[in-house]
Formats: C-alpha cells, structure tokens, sequence
C-alpha cells in the first residue's frame, strides 16, 4: 500500500491546541515537522543523539506522571533505539505515547531505504514489548482517532505512521541545546 | 585463603553500596537506571527496595542518558549504573551533556583491571579512562570503601548544580574479581 498521508499535517493535527502535553522530537525530519507546527519551549527537538528520542521521553514522563508526553519521531531514529521499546514496555508508563513518522527512508541523508521499507514491523515489536495499544496507522481518516489516544488515552501507546516519502521545506528549531534545556524547563517548573 | 577472605572482609566492614545509596537519597535522586553488574548487585537492590526511587532496566547503556535527559527536563535528578563495557556504548548520546549542559551521573563498575580473568573484558575496560575524557566527561576514581561517601558526593553535587557529565569508576580491587567459579 502506497502511503498518502502527509507528514507535516499529521504533526500539525497532533500539536494543534496542545494543551499540556510535553513533546520530544527524534532528530532530523521529526523535529523539523514540530518546528514547522510551531515552535514551543515544551517541544524539545533533538539535534543529535539519535535512538534516543524514546528514552528522553520516558524519564519526562516518569518524572511527570501527571502530563501526557509524545514523542514524534521518525522510522531510522526508532529503529536505533528499538531496545527502548523493551525498555518502557517493561515499565508501561500510562502516560508516555510515541508517534512513529514512517517514510520507509532515511530522509536527511539521500533518501536511503530503511528496514521498515522491507516489511519490519515496528508496532509488531511494540505491541510484543507490551504497549498497551500498537497500531499502524495508515489514512487521513484514522488522524483524528490518533490525536484523541495522543492526548487522552492511557498508555504506553506507539503508532506507526505510514507517510509519504517526501521533503517539505526546512523549518528549523533552535539549535542552542542549553537553550532548549533551560526553556523547556522554565516553562514547565516556573 | 585468608589473603582472599581479608579483603573481602576489609570491604564488608564498610557497606560501601549502601554509603552510595545514601548519597543518592541526599542528593534527591529519584530515577536510577542500569544495566546490571555483579559489582552493583547490592546498590541495584537498595534502589530497587526505596519507593521514592523509579529504577528502570535498560537494554544497552546509552538509553540511560536519553532517559536522564528527560528526567531533568521534568525536573528530576537521575543516575546510571553500568559496568566498563557499556561505557563505549555511550558515546554518542554524550552530545546531550556537552551540548545541552544536561547533568549525567554515572556510577561504573570496572572490569579489565588487575586481576581480571576474562580477557575479552580487557579491550574496553583498558579503554574507560580515555573513552569518559574524550566524550568530555569528568571522572573520578574510587578504589576504597571508605571514600565512597565523598566521592559520590562530590561527584552529584558537580554532575547537578554545575550541570556536568560525571562518572565515578569503581575499581575491580574494590567489588572483588569474577572468579567464574561462583554458583549461583
């Protein structure tokens, strides 16, 4: 099945009137489509350290039980960090929810085909590292559905969003890693 | 005989672990994380039994850094165990300190040292003190019991309120050598 969702839309319905929710963005095309959704200073957007979008988001959601957190993040960076899936399904935070943003590439560096392009089944693997809910999500149709579990559901959830192979335009977060540290963190603690 | 039982006695007589889980209850830790090792076995169960610690099983090493990154982000202080041998696993993920001045504390037990019999342990363990100083992390080694209470401490107090990567390694003379005859 050719993807017809569009990944910049997706992210944009899942930040729209975001509430409280605490947001880690894997590297690369992830945290551009946050930065293009509006940059926020509870957006955190990785710049390096990739496989480890996962893991932020668990010790952020351990250490905030009473907010909801996501982590949008691509398929490359989630497969570095697949581990992590073991990881917090061993601990099921109710709180914590990963969006997968799935182009079957490795999108900043030429476009190559990732493993998830060749049938790897990255909801399969939550699911049996024991997410409450693993799905993969594949129409516009599901978008609404998907936003409602981000923000409302319980958890550890994991979608896997199936997303055309494109490049939208650059939009950048801010790069001062100190910064994002400092203003995430004044946001949320005062 | 006795020469063997006297240093295990020697660092019996001072419950080493338990000094480091007291440190890590003063400094306010709340989330420890870790990839087992035999040297941390007694420090793993003291967290694992503090209902004010969240203790979380990692597959491989670095997910400890991502996980104590976010922890301070939600204003949590956090802490890694690991062995030697996880500290090259860790490399990469160090850019969330160097770039981010987010703090890291990471308690290391040592394999490859003196005395170590598992000669596959040595290429890593060798390569420890360099690794930790080239991913600029500051490090500092406790070889006896009785310093571990300073030690780990000043190592928190600089790893939270400088907002630096810190290891303390803990030497093999101190948790003992694997003897691959223990049964279990």
């Amino acid at each position: 099945m050719s993807a017809s969702l569009h990944r910049r839309e997706v992210v944009k319905a899942l930040l729209e009137d975001r509430g409280g929710l605490l947001v880690v963005a894997g590297l690369g095309s992830a945290a551009w489509d946050c930065a293009a959704a509006g940059d926020h200073p509870l957006t955190f957007p990785l710049w390096g350290a990739m496989g480890s979008a996962c893991m932020m988001g668990l010790g952020l959601a351990l250490a905030q039980p009473k907010r909801r957190v996501l982590v949008v993040t691509g398929d490359g960076e989630m497969l570095m960090g697949l581990g992590s899936l073991a990881t917090i399904g061993a601990l099921r935070p109710e709180n914590l929810a990963v969006v997968v943003l799935d182009n079957e590439r490795y999108g900043e560096t030429g476009m190559q085909k990732a493993h998830t392009g060749y049938g790897v089944d990255l909801a399969a693997v939550a699911r049996a590292c024991g997410f409450a809910d693993a799905r993969i999500i594949h129409k516009n149709i599901q978008v609404g559905s998907l936003r409602s579990s981000v923000h409302r559901g319980g958890g550890p959830l994991f979608f896997q969003v199936k997303v055309k192979a494109e490049t939208p335009p650059l939009v950048l977060p801010p790069r001062d890693g100190a910064h994002l540290n400092r203003r995430f963190r004044e946001a949320l603690l005062g | 005989m006795p020469g063997k039982t006297s240093r295990a006695r020697s660092a019996a007589a001072i419950d080493w672990p338990a000094a480091i889980h007291r440190v890590l209850k003063a400094q306010r830790v709340r989330q420890v994380s870790y990839v087992p090792d035999a040297g941390h076995k007694r420090l793993i169960d003291l967290c694992h039994a503090d209902k004010h610690m969240a203790v979380v099983r990692l597959t491989t090493e670095e997910e400890g850094i991502g996980m104590a990154a976010g922890a301070w982000l939600g204003g949590e202080r956090a802490v890694l165990l690991m062995q030697s041998s996880g500290v090259g696993n860790c490399v990469n993920a160090f850019t969330l300190a160097a770039n981010c001045k987010f703090p890291l504390l990471m308690l290391i037990t040592m394999r490859g040292e003196e005395g170590e019999l598992n000669p596959w342990q040595i290429p890593m363990g060798q390569a420890t003190p360099e690794t930790l100083r080239l991913g600029g992390v500051r490090t500092f080694r406790l070889d006896r019991a009785a310093d571990a209470r300073a030690t780990v401490g000043m190592a928190a107090r600089l790893a939270f309120e400088g907002c630096a990567a810190v290891a303390v390694t803990i030497s093999q003379r101190l948790i003992g050598i694997k003897s691959f005859r223990e049964k279990r």
